[in-house]
């Protein structure tokens, strides 16, 4: 082993190890902040979270549960169905309706925001979470439709051929023999819609207005803007890690799909 | 597309046999016609979604803009003063200034950290999955979350950045990082974005460096090439689309930048680091006017459309 290269290996772990260092300690921190007391560590400041005057209440958790779960149900659903749909069939208006939905990305999220606030309103939908799932949906679906598509393009034609040669039904095969085969895909869109509608902050903000409606993530910031004196911080970062365990959990077991998901859709585009 | 695919009602036909006669040509036309139709009906939720709340909302924030659109009450035509009157809004002018500032800056540096990160992990060594599970880690913390959580950090109630700072006598005294100087609360939330951003960036320009193939390397050292010439008309030159959809997304998401303003520096001080977007919230719902609210955004709108266009151009001919 020549000198350059062990001084470049040794350069390498140094630069590597402190840079993960940097990465780590906020969420190392965040966690040790929120288990701090007065006193040593305990559970006072999640006590204060959940009991305070502007803290969180289990039915923040509860709409935030409900935001979730309606979005990745909804995104998985239309997503599935329109991705087998330009993945798989040729039909009038494809091309067109593919790069419409395409184009979500191209718009400010604010621009839209304040339309669909009056149109919901005109629909019945104000201040209400399917409302608000609904419009989550509709941001998902570029980046949805484009991984669901290229999953459906990726599995064999004869696969699904000798299906229906076999009697299938186009219903049934699309259930017993395309979800397998596009898993991954699903997964990866799952998980993104989960942690877009878990963490979102803009559209919620804009969309519902009573405290009742709000979600946790809505909850734990008007802790820190609604505050005329000092903040608690404290609780603040009980609240971030309570946001964030779910999401980091999640994200560690399926970085491995996700990542693979995610690459191989970015790549084919 | 197979226009052989036998009918969905074929339940009951029996397997046809390779030397079976073909469907007469009107039978395999009416087939293609029904697949179409079915492909139509599983686009049909597609359609909808993108045209009730994405079709709608475009054309009615548009027509928004024409009126005088309180929050209450009915909305009155008054075309054009709300796109006359952005023009005599201070805060507009100076939020225009910031959001630019603070994209050209938020650009460079995330590109730059992004692109280093990418190229440290960009080869298969020992703890390199660990390296990258450290950098994308912040992307599973929402953006919100990422906020309040460097709002703790920064601050010098509990956070350590100040103490350490002092203890190694870089700073002394009291220092309001996130709402002290106009600067520091910018540095603030560039800190903040380089940190949850990064990684998700390394990600794509990571897949963009896999991408080249070897062969181009060994053909570069074969002819004598130094690393930093391998780098400058090799690398880049070949991760040409990738760095572009980056820097797309990048400025995109620094035009439109809210979260980390609103709860990280609220916009202080002195409205010092309002951006646009806190601008058209603002007209909204604190100032109650939505005709307003929506000429801004019809103003971002066309802004980005025509630099997404420009930027796709570049990216078509180019690659």
């Amino acid at each position: 082993m020549t000198r350059s290269s062990l001084a470049g290996r040794w350069g390498y772990y140094v630069t590597g190890t402190a840079l993960a260092i940097l990465f780590l300690s906020p969420l190392l921190w965040s966690g040790w902040a929120s288990l701090r007391t007065n006193s040593g560590f305990g559970l006072e400041n999640y006590d204060r979270l959940f009991t305070s005057d502007n803290g969180i209440r289990v039915h923040h958790v509860v709409n935030s549960l409900t935001v979730s779960a309606l979005t990745v149900a909804g995104t998985l659903l239309v997503a599935t169905l329109g991705g087998y749909a330009f993945g798989r069939f040729r039909f009038p208006g494809r091309d067109l309706l593919f790069l419409l939905t395409l184009a979500i990305l191209m718009v400010p999220y604010a621009t839209i925001l304040i339309a669909l606030y009056v149109l919901l309103g005109w629909i019945g939908l104000q201040d209400s979470l399917i409302g608000l799932s609904l419009v989550l949906i509709m941001f998902q679906l570029p980046f949805s439709i484009f991984m669901m598509r290229n999953s459906f393009e990726a599995v064999p034609r004869e696969l699904e051929e000798s299906a229906q040669v076999d009697g299938c039904n186009s219903v049934s095969t699309l259930l017993r023999i395309m979800l397998p085969a596009v898993k991954p895909g699903l997964v990866t869109v799952g998980l993104f819609a989960f942690l877009t509608s878990w963490s979102e902050f803009f559209a919620p903000l804009i969309l519902l207005n009573s405290t009742d409606q709000f979600t946790t993530t809505l909850a734990v910031v008007n802790m820190r803007t609604a505050s005329h004196g000092s903040i608690d911080y404290a609780a603040l970062e009980a609240g971030v890690v309570f946001m964030a365990v779910p999401c980091l959990l999640l994200f560690a077991f399926m970085q491995r799909s996700y990542v693979r998901g995610f690459t191989s859709g970015a790549l084919k585009g | 597309m197979s226009t052989l695919t036998p009918p969905r009602s074929g339940k009951a036909r029996p397997l046809p046999a390779p030397e079976a006669p073909r469907p007469p040509r009107r039978f395999r036309r009416s087939a293609a016609r029904s697949r179409a139709a079915l492909g139509a009906l599983y686009a049909t939720p597609t359609a909808v979604m993108v045209g009730l709340f994405f079709l709608v909302p475009l054309v009615l924030v548009g027509w928004m803009s024409l009126h005088k659109w309180p929050l209450l009450g009915a909305p009155t035509m008054n075309m054009p003063d709300n796109y006359t009157r952005i023009a005599d809004n201070e805060l507009v002018a100076s939020a225009v200034w910031f959001t630019v500032k603070y994209t050209v800056l938020m650009t460079v540096g995330l590109f730059v950290v992004a692109f280093g990160l990418a190229l440290l992990v960009q080869q298969r060594r020992r703890g390199v999955g660990f390296l990258r599970t450290a950098f994308l880690l912040p992307m599973a913390v929402g953006f919100a979350s990422a906020s309040l959580l460097f709002l703790g950090l920064l601050s010098d109630e509990i956070g350590p950045v100040s103490d350490l700072l002092r203890s190694i006598g870089l700073i002394d005294g009291y220092v309001s990082w996130t709402s002290g100087s106009s600067e520091s609360a910018l540095g603030s939330a560039m800190v903040l974005v380089l940190w949850r951003f990064a990684g998700f960036n390394m990600l794509i320009l990571l897949t963009g460096l896999q991408a080249i193939p070897l062969e181009v390397y060994e053909a570069a050292r074969i002819d004598g090439a130094s690393r930093w010439q391998t780098f400058r008309r090799v690398t880049i030159p070949l991760m040409r689309p990738t760095i572009a959809l980056v820097l797309t997304m990048m400025i995109t998401g620094s035009l439109l930048a809210f979260d980390q303003f609103w709860i990280l520096t609220r916009g202080g001080p002195d409205n010092s680091t309002t951006s646009l977007v806190m601008v058209i919230y603002r007209e909204a719902f604190i100032r109650l006017d939505l005709g307003s609210a929506a000429a801004i955004s019809v103003a971002l709108l066309a802004v980005l459309v025509v630099f997404n266009v420009i930027q796709l151009g570049v990216l078509r001919r180019r690659s």
